[in-house]
């Protein structure tokens, strides 16, 4: 359990908030509901707390926020979702030289560990996951891809993610994924939502 | 029975708007929806719609449209020459169009932007709740081209008895407040002065995602990376080479340069006016009590 660290002031409507546990204290503000919030944008290590001016004011929801503690989330029986990837990269051969490892202990590195979708960023439905193995921190790209094709499987710095749809990109490519993470014909269209548990396994 | 508009010329570029959809910011999707919000809210309620309808946010003027049945417009936003049915009309007017009547936009001669309401709203499909065309997000209707066509809705409120509305004029070198943004710690204490002192020009590297100025560089205090956090519309973003960036309705959602100023909510519509080459200046009112 831990405090907010910092509440900034982030325009007229909104609070940032800076947090070691950020999903954890999304948690407690869902669950106390101070008067007047709208939206919770998690992201790296800070919450973003968008407010109604009508109803609230930036000093008054700090002085709440800064009263929460967070709620351990990490026991919750949160969705787990295996996705199958079929570790084929254009960067695959690269990551494993960079880390001087095989190209089949990088794949089983990287298809051993349960991320967790920490936030979403970049374009609708790329999410950041979280708990990729240290090994494999690695930069992004000196020279971004101008396209990665869409359920490209990627990895950079502390994240891994899947592209959601064909974008310019920098992350370094391992495999790609048919899973459909973004539809909008869903009800919730982004099949990562924060705090979504996620596999890879690996396929041939 | 409803009508249609037909896009005979689209000028340099325009798109569909409405107010957006707030609330998916955590999956990624930004709210987008109109640059200038009070002047769609505004041509939305010149035609006798709900503020909430969609309409045509034109850049920079020069659309062309036909109409296939009487209906009433009203185009708000940027100055601009407007023919109806071969007549002179007025920015801020409802304005009567017959069936088979072109109306055409001139070059904006102040502003950017003009939103474009035809009476009953612009009735195409909506994506997560909003028929706003969100070009980073690539969400919503297609940017629009010439040929195409728009069904009219029917969703309407009584006509407003409303001849023409008093219209602020757009300002040739605005001023825009500011606040400090949450980063400002992340740059020399000087950096708050260069922005209200610095005569900062708008570029031409502008569009729904931001605009990119041109002027005095801010100073970087703190060196490193700044993990990725979310952002809001006015946030004024610092990428390395220190000079900011203005983000406008399709920004990120999350983005990784350090924030020094935000531009207040209340000034957003006029941010959303700025044109390339025009000067912009910054003031940084005291913050109020109750705030």
């Amino acid at each position: 359990m831990s405090q907010p660290s910092t509440v900034l002031r982030y325009g007229r409507s909104a609070l940032l908030v800076e947090v070691d546990d950020v999903l954890g204290f999304q948690a407690a503000c869902e669950a106390a509901q101070p008067e007047g919030v709208v939206e919770l944008v998690p992201a790296a290590r800070t919450l973003l707390v968008r407010f109604d001016r009508t109803s609230t004011d930036s000093a008054t929801l700090a002085r709440s926020l800064a009263s929460l503690s967070t709620v351990d989330v990490s026991e919750r029986s949160a969705d787990t979702v295996t996705l199958q990837v079929r570790y084929d990269g254009a960067d695959l051969a690269d990551v494993a030289e960079a880390i001087g490892l095989s190209v089949s202990e990088v794949v089983q590195r990287h298809s051993a560990a349960t991320y967790v979708a920490a936030f979403c960023g970049f374009a609708p439905g790329f999410a950041y996951l979280t708990g990729l193995d240290p090994v494999l921190h690695l930069p992004r790209r000196s020279t971004p891809r101008t396209r990665v094709p869409a359920g490209a499987v990627a990895i950079a710095g502390e994240y891994s993610a899947i592209y959601p749809h064909p974008s310019p990109g920098g992350w370094n490519l391992l495999g790609h994924s048919d899973a459909q993470v973004w539809d909008v014909g869903r009800e919730q269209p982004n099949l990562l939502v924060p705090g979504t548990r996620v596999r890879f396994e690996a396929i041939r | 029975m409803t009508g249609k508009i037909e896009i005979l010329a689209p000028g340099p570029f325009a798109t569909v708007q409405d107010l957006g959809r707030p609330g998916y910011a955590a999956v990624g999707v930004g709210r987008s929806g109109a640059a200038d919000r009070g002047s769609l809210k505004l041509a939305n309620r010149l035609v006798g719609n709900p503020e909430t309808h969609a309409a045509l946010e034109v850049t920079l003027g020069g659309l062309r449209l036909r109409v296939s049945e009487h209906t009433v417009v009203a185009v708000t936003g940027a100055q601009l020459p407007i023919r109806a049915g071969g007549r002179a009309a007025a920015v801020g007017a409802p304005i009567v169009l017959r069936p088979g009547d072109e109306l055409e936009l001139g070059v904006a001669s102040l502003g950017l932007r003009s939103y474009l309401a035809v009476r009953g709203g612009l009735d195409v499909p909506p994506v997560l709740g909003a028929r706003a065309t969100d070009t980073l997000g690539k969400l919503g209707p297609p940017v629009l081209a010439a040929g195409m066509s728009l069904p009219i809705g029917s969703v309407v409120q009584r006509s407003p008895c409303v001849d023409l509305a008093p219209l602020r004029r757009l300002a040739e070198e605005p001023l825009l407040r500011l606040e400090p943004g949450p980063r400002l710690d992340w740059f020399t204490p000087s950096a708050l002065s260069t922005l209200l002192t610095g005569a900062y020009t708008v570029t031409s590297d502008l569009d729904r995602v931001g605009v990119r100025l041109d002027g005095p560089a801010l100073t970087r205090a703190r060196v490193g990376e700044l993990a990725p956090e979310a952002a809001v519309p006015g946030a004024l973003q610092v990428p390395p080479s220190g000079v900011p960036i203005l983000f406008l309705a399709d920004h990120p959602v999350t983005g990784g340069y350090p924030v020094a100023a935000v531009v207040d909510e209340d000034d957003l519509d006029l941010a959303a006016q700025l044109r390339p080459g025009q000067r912009v200046r910054f003031t940084f009112p005291k913050l109020a009590a109750s705030d």
